[in-house]
């Protein structure tokens, strides 16, 4: 014990739902009662941080001795011990436990901005953020910058709103800056709500104090003495996060009245959303914090003219925010220096679906989606083939297994019909059912319809109805034209960019994989062998072993049959469970 | 009304109620705008919406409150020391309009003294109403002058309520809120055409159009016109004939579409008199708690079944169309009348309505370029003295009548009754949104009656907690005329103290307990004001 | 400042803040609506006003758009009908379409729409939603399922009544608009929801199977209660008065209160008087007489104490007792109480029988009370 050890335990969302709180707890408790504690204030500390990106491998602990860093993956409390006695005490790392390659190669392509200091510093303690250079951007922007300097300096770097829609950054701050109005307002927008995206929950558990600086730049240039961060309640460890650093920032002087004694006042209030996907939709997010029910209205008036209370407001995204600290400190060229010509910068994706390692990315601007998937993901889980990617959530589109080499980039990926959206990156394999993927989807934007314009509230119902009727095998001819009729009136007619992009799955399914619709509609068939309506089970003969297994468990009864004898299914009993599938070990009952 | 025409000229609404949206702060007192007159509410809310600020001032939470800068919850008859509290703040404060106090107003310098006294301190140990607010509302409606004040009954149904309305006026007149589109004074009336019943002068000291009965010249005008002698002597108000009646001095009275066994206030008194008379007609639609006590009771027409006009609170003469036949041998009140004044030897020839709005217009200029014809699509506000004149949609453009208008100082007096040791609260009256006047049309209608059929006293949960009443459950409410049972409504509606009676129900008639005491000068009862003491039945 | 706007090949210069809607009814262009109402806030939830508006790629709501100077619109274009159909179509995917037995019928927007745009079958068919009636208000019938969540109750009760009784409730497809956790409707009854509701969605329970609007005849009057004078229609069939609505191009814009919209029903009350009655009993000279008042005072005891007559023998009786007080007392011994119920007209015969044949001044009526 001669060199000064830092233990940091992963504890962001995942990292706590995997135990991350009883992994630091044991931590604490077992180095007391080495008779460490003596030195423990010395020599060693305990943090605990945000996400790393790779939830998979939770509960994620790095043991810094010196400059030694030494990664474990998985671990439980009762792993600690071990780690304590054999590679704090005696110096020797554990490496049974320690991550492997596909780890590090899993960083390797990323370039981490937003994400730099997300698992590396506490987010609880401003202090580690100061200490990594964190409010230095401020420091620069009252000291050095006008508010026109701020904005053209962020319109040099080509930043773009990492929200879905990717509206030049510095083109809104301008437009709400001469904007006339007596108050304006600055809104985070933190209502994350895209099925399985949860970069902005991840940068504000990692680094929430990115996020309040990006703010009060962003007041600074446009001229805001008010800001909101809007974000959904179902993140409780972000918003109490987001609580204490607002507090620490205004203790600082960083928030609160004259900041930098520079005359400009900015105070961050946190708003609670309920959890209604619309209300990301800019003008419900302000419907929503002005009190009322969330539904968005007709643009224009956008936003930067007529918002929150009717005052010109700026609303940029969480990722966005946080991008904007590293911007002012290394300079717009720094930035753009990434990316592509009309894609700037890094981006988070949220990698999940049939892919090995799935987690939270940031990836340059441009880079092959072959490299995500292969490189940083590690390619597709059980070797299976890759078929599609489905990028940006419910308002997005699939590209196909053939595509691989395109570049994720915001005009590479609309050519091919789909987004970068929010950054959501779902991996579908030869499993997946297209069909079946979109009406997820479709389900999804339906129950999330605010109900205010009849394109959305009942055109999307009428969609899922018909992709329902098609998975249960219902389907009619005229059901492929039918869908691509209403998808697109829908996304004409619709008020706002949830209904014009609710069609987008349905369309772009549609377009790469025509012919998996067609085997449900003319084959009665589900390619993938998903679709539950369209399968049938029976047991072959002559690989069934009368073990009686599968009798046992099928929930039906609808599986007779002697012992060691072949036992067969009641078609008519069946209710298509797949129990018997699962548990026959001689692989005797076929699916079809 | 009458004390607010011997001000200004007029006793009308000076702003038409279209002018309400254009109002920048709006001065409610003593109204229940939002359950009284609630289409002109609805006004106020439109005006609220472009941002017009609201004062509410009333001894009850009314409706309109939600949507006040400042709520002035005062005791129920200390309105005089709360407008002269306001008056004293915007002298102080400087912000009184001095041009149209010097060219316009008499009587200012002696009526400035007068409200010195009227400290927001003093004025709060009166009204209950804090300083502070005072001085809020005083700002508020000091500093506008796109102002409109509105008030009803609550200004004016009390024995002060001259003074109230005087004190009413020199605020408008230290503000100059006055003569101006979207800027005025504006009592709103309470019934479908009082004004008109006003206009044509059922009214025992003048002719129509508020021509003087004592005027000889004017006397001699209307003789003329009307080819008979008419008698020199003004005549007594409605609520003076009851006791008249009852010392004998009135023996015969003939009563058309009026219901005052239940409109006026101590119930008993007003049957007992009613009772002592010789003869008692009754002309109506229903047979009301008045009716019943008639000698010859007449069947005539409701507003759906005979043409006329009637004119609203803005002084918008409007028709009125027949839509369907009368019930029975039910007649019109006009033909009625016609029949009886030949009898009585005075033959009037109208051949139809229209024909007696003529000569109303010829006897009273301010009707006379209205016609039927003219009222076809839209409704005309008088002033409107020639066939091509367009009406008026707000009074006083060109300066008063008068040149100047007179503040008149206006001292605070507590009301007739004061809760005491045996009548601890104050009780006031006033209407719901859903019932109307005596409930002889409204209480025929199945869903209002099964919505808002029962009587009920409002009484505020901190009395009701210290009386152990619950909400529903069976009070006596006594005065010193009478006593009534009825239903709790414990509602924070009303202040701790103060109870509230709907006057609407006949089975509990809220004025068999009210003063019948009278304003001085326009003889209107305190409907207001009086004590009560509440007992668990 | 004024801008030019070329709508269909037509030219319009309007006031700054116009919207393409607006500016397109100046010029006698019809755009169809559903959800638009001109007293209320735009909300652009029905998507059939939808229009072309050179430079921008989307079609936009006509009802939300504000012009724009030297702005080019086109409110009819193939694709632009094309998606009003559907849009329609979607609507009545969803609608009961009972229309035989609604209300409404022949006085619903989404009926006239359907008709003009000729919808009869339907590609969307699927799911309608069904609710429980259950409303226990005796005023406001409301039948959600033939909602189309055009809004305009909501910013009707919230905007123009300020009271915000209703919202939109629940997503997607099961939206509803509602009182809050779908209690009864509990306000102020004002039906102005009633009023603007472009389908049978919203009806008055008290006028419900009286008759529709193509059978009554509608007599413009003006309200007898309060003093606001609101302009009213009476909805009459037969010799009844069925229903009472407001006009949208009165001065009151078309807005009422409970009492102008649903307190007509004593018009055509059983309890009306019909013939003249003459006393027959002495007056009860007890007091108080209170105990036996019925609610509203029917009067139902005290008829036995009366008989019906003749009008002349009513006339000569009121006319004969009149002249006798007179003679023997002196006018000034007969006093007339008039109405604020009755018209102008009355109330100046009254006044003057009192002055010109009684010969006193003792009149007044009931201005004080």
């Amino acid at each position: 014990m001669n060199k000064r050890i830092t233990i940091q335990v992963c504890m962001g969302t995942g990292g706590m739902a995997a135990g991350g709180a009883e992994v630091l707890a044991t931590f604490e408790s077992l180095m007391k009662e080495k008779n460490i504690p003596a030195e423990f204030k010395k020599e060693c500390s305990m943090h605990k941080v945000g996400c790393r990106g790779l939830c998979a491998r939770d509960v994620l602990v790095d043991v810094i001795a010196g400059d030694n860093r030494t990664t474990y993956q998985y671990i439980k409390p009762d792993m600690v011990q071990r780690i304590i006695d054999e590679h704090v005490v005696a110096g020797n790392p554990v490496s049974d436990w320690q991550v492997t390659d596909d780890y590090h190669k899993f960083h390797e392509k990323q370039i981490k901005v937003v994400l730099s200091d997300c698992g590396n510093i506490d987010p609880e303690d401003i202090g580690a953020y100061i200490a990594a250079e964190g409010y230095k951007a401020i420091d620069k922007v009252f000291n050095a910058m006008s508010p026109e300097a701020v904005i053209d300096m962020i319109k040099k770097s080509g930043l773009r709103g990492r929200g879905g829609a990717g509206f030049p950054t510095g083109v809104k701050w301008e437009a709400c800056r001469k904007a006339p109005g007596d108050r304006k307002y600055i809104i985070c927008n933190a209502d994350e709500g895209d099925p399985g995206a949860f970069m902005d929950r991840a940068v504000i558990e990692g680094n929430p104090h990115a996020v309040l600086e990006g703010m009060v730049i962003g007041a600074y240039a446009i001229g805001a003495t008010k800001g909101y961060v809007y974000i959904r309640a179902e993140y409780p460890l972000a918003v109490e996060r987001l609580k204490k650093a607002i507090k620490a920032a205004g203790e600082r002087g960083y928030l609160g009245k004259n900041i930098f004694n520079k005359g400009f006042d900015f105070d961050i209030k946190i708003k609670l959303g309920a959890g209604a996907f619309v209300c990301g939709e800019e003008t419900a997010l302000i419907a929503s914090i002005e009190g009322q029910r969330g539904m968005p209205r007709a643009k224009p008036p956008f936003p930067v003219h007529h918002g929150l209370w009717g005052k010109p407001t700026v609303i940029n995204n969480v990722e966005t925010l946080a991008n904007i600290p590293y911007i002012i400190k290394r300079g717009p060229e720094w930035f753009s220096s990434y990316g592509t010509e009309k894609s700037k910068g890094t981006k988070v994706f949220a990698l999940t679906g049939k892919v090995k390692n799935t987690g939270l990315i940031e990836v340059p601007m441009g880079i092959t989606l072959k490299e995500i998937i292969y490189d940083i993901g590690g390619g597709i889980e059980n070797n299976k083939k890759l078929k599609a990617v489905q990028t940006g959530g419910p308002s997005g589109g699939c590209i196909t297994g053939d595509m691989l080499d395109i570049n994720v980039d915001y005009e590479s990926l609309a050519k091919v019909g789909s987004i970068v959206g929010s950054g959501g990156m779902i991996v579908l394999d030869e499993d997946d059912c297209m069909v079946n993927v979109a009406k997820y989807f479709l389900n999804f934007t339906q129950s999330e319809s605010c109900g205010k314009c009849v394109p959305c509230r009942i055109g999307t119902k009428r969609l899922l109805e018909i992709l329902d009727r098609i998975t249960k095998g219902l389907g009619k001819e005229s059901d492929i034209d039918l869908l691509l009729k209403l998808s697109g009136d829908i996304k004409s007619a619709s008020l706002c960019g949830l209904g014009q992009t609710a069609p987008n799955p349905v369309l772009s399914t549609i377009k790469y994989f025509r012919e998996e619709y067609e085997a449900h509609i003319k084959d009665k068939q589900c390619p993938a062998k998903v679709c539950r309506d369209l399968l049938t089970y029976s047991i072959l003969e002559d690989f069934c072993k009368g073990c009686g297994a599968c009798m046992r468990a099928c929930p039906a009864g609808a599986i007779k049959g002697e012992k060691k004898k072949p036992h067969v299914i009641n078609a008519g009993a069946c209710i298509k469970c797949g129990s018997c599938f699962d548990v026959c070990k001689f692989k005797a009952v076929s699916r079809g | 009304m009458a004390s607010l025409a011997a001000i200004f000229g007029s006793g009308a609404m000076t702003n038409s109620i279209k002018e309400i949206e254009g109002m920048e702060m709006i001065f409610i007192i003593g109204s229940n705008t939002k359950e009284s007159h609630p289409v002109i509410a609805n006004r106020m809310i439109k005006a609220y919406r472009k941002g017009a600020k609201i004062i509410v001032a009333d001894p009850r939470r009314v409706p309109m409150v939600r949507f006040a800068e400042v709520f002035l919850n005062l005791r129920p008859g200390a309105d005089i020391a709360l407008i002269n509290g306001l008056a004293h703040v915007i002298l102080k404060e400087g912000l009184d309009n001095k041009e149209f106090i010097a060219d316009k107003t008499e009587g200012f310098e002696e009526w400035k003294k007068s409200v010195e006294t009227y400290t927001p301190e003093y004025v709060e140990k009166i009204t209950g109403v804090p300083a502070v607010d005072i001085i809020k509302a005083a700002r508020l409606y000091g500093s506008s002058r796109k102002a409109g004040l509105f008030y009803t009954m609550g200004i004016t149904q009390h024995t002060c309520g001259t003074e109230n309305v005087n004190a009413v006026a020199n605020l408008v007149m230290l503000t100059g809120n006055i003569g101006r589109e979207s800027t005025g004074v504006n009592p709103l009336r309470g019934q479908n055409n009082v004004q008109g019943a006003s206009d044509a002068a059922c009214l025992p000291n003048v002719y129509p159009g508020y021509q003087k009965v004592d005027l000889p010249e004017i006397r001699e005008k209307f003789e003329k016109a009307w080819g008979v002698s008419l008698s020199p002597r003004p005549g007594l108000t409605a609520t003076e004939m009851i006791p008249a009646a009852l010392e004998g001095k009135i023996k015969a009275m003939y009563i058309m579409g009026e219901n005052p066994v239940i409109t006026d206030p101590n119930t008993h008194h007003t049957v007992d008199a009613l009772k002592k008379l010789d003869f008692l007609v009754v002309q109506d639609i229903f047979m009301t708690e008045t009716a019943e006590l008639a000698d010859v009771v007449l069947p005539s027409t409701c507003f759906a079944e005979k043409n006329g006009t009637f004119s609203n609170t803005e002084r918008k003469v409007q028709r009125v169309r027949k839509a369907v036949e009368p019930p029975g041998d039910a007649r019109s009140d006009l033909s009625i009348i016609m029949e009886i004044s030949k009898r009585l030897g005075y033959p009037m020839n109208y051949k139809s309505p229209e024909d007696v709005l003529v000569e109303f217009g010829q006897v009273w200029p301010n009707l006379a370029g209205i016609t039927y014809q003219r009222l076809d699509k839209d409704g005309i506000q008088w002033p409107c003295p020639d066939k091509d004149h367009p009406g008026t949609e707000y009074l006083y453009k060109e300066g008063f009548p008068k040149g100047k208008v007179r503040f008149t100082p206006a001292a605070y007096t507590p009301p007739a009754e004061v809760a005491s040791e045996e009548y601890p609260f104050v009780l006031t009256t006033g209407r719901n949104l859903y019932q109307y006047h005596s409930g002889s049309m409204t209480r025929r209608v199945k869903a209002i009656e099964a919505h808002a059929g029962e009587p009920y006293v409002e009484i505020s949960p901190g009395d009701g907690e210290r009386l152990h009443i619950k909400d529903g459950e069976a009070v006596k409410v006594t005065s010193r005329r009478g006593s009534i049972k009825i239903k709790a409504r414990i509602t924070p509606k009303v202040s701790m103290g103060t109870v509230f009676i709907p006057m609407h129900y006949s089975e509990a008639a809220a004025n068999v307990i009210t003063n019948d005491a009278l304003d001085a000068q326009v003889k209107i009862p305190e409907f207001k004001v009086c004590a009560v003491k509440i007992e668990k039945k | 400042m004024a801008f030019k706007v070329t709508i269909d090949g037509k030219m319009a210069e309007v006031p700054e803040g116009t919207t393409v809607l607006e500016a397109a009814r100046m010029l006698n262009i019809t755009i169809p609506t559903l959800c638009h109402h001109p007293k209320l806030t735009p909300f652009g939830g029905c998507r059939l006003c939808i229009v072309e508006i050179k430079g921008i790629p989307r079609p936009v709501t006509s009802c939300t758009t504000p012009v724009n100077d030297g702005m080019e619109v086109t409110t009819s274009t193939p694709q632009i009908e094309d998606l009003r159909k559907t849009v329609l179509e979607l609507i009545l995917s969803d609608h009961p379409n009972d229309c035989m037995i609604c209300e409404r019928a022949g006085d619903c927007t989404l009926q006239e729409m359907a008709y003009i745009y000729g919808v009869r079958e339907n590609r969307f068919e699927g799911e309608r939603r069904t609710y429980e009636k259950k409303d226990g208000n005796p005023f406001i019938e409301r039948d959600m399922e033939k909602c189309i969540l055009c809004g305009r109750c909501v910013k009707v009760c919230d905007e123009v009544q300020g009271v915000g009784a209703i919202d939109f409730a629940y997503r997607g497809f099961q939206s509803k608009i509602c009182p809050p956790y779908e209690k009864d409707l509990n306000c102020e009854f004002c039906g102005q929801c009633v009023s603007v509701c472009p389908t049978g969605a919203l009806s008055g329970k008290m006028w419900s199977r009286l008759g529709r609007q193509k059978d009554v005849k509608e007599v413009d009057t003006t309200c007898a209660y309060c003093g606001t004078g609101c302009n009213i229609t009476l909805h009459v069939k037969g010799n009844d008065v069925i229903r009472v609505t407001s006009k949208e191009d009165t001065w009151n814009e078309g807005w009422l209160c409970v009492k102008g919209r649903f307190g007509y029903q004593f018009i055509n009350s059983p309890d009306r008087l019909k013939k003249p009655l003459i006393r027959i009993t002495p007056k009860d000279q007890s007091n108080p007489p209170f105990t036996h008042f019925a609610k509203g005072g029917h009067g139902g005891i005290t008829r036995s104490q009366f008989k019906e007559v003749s009008w002349n023998e009513a006339l000569d009786h009121i006319s004969g007792r009149l002249t006798e007080i007179k003679a023997k007392h002196g006018a000034d011994a007969i006093g007339g109480l008039s109405s604020a119920r009755c018209t102008n007209e009355e109330n100046y015969a009254f006044q003057k029988m009192i002055r010109a044949a009684v010969g006193a001044n003792n009149v007044d009526h009931c201005a004080r009370l």
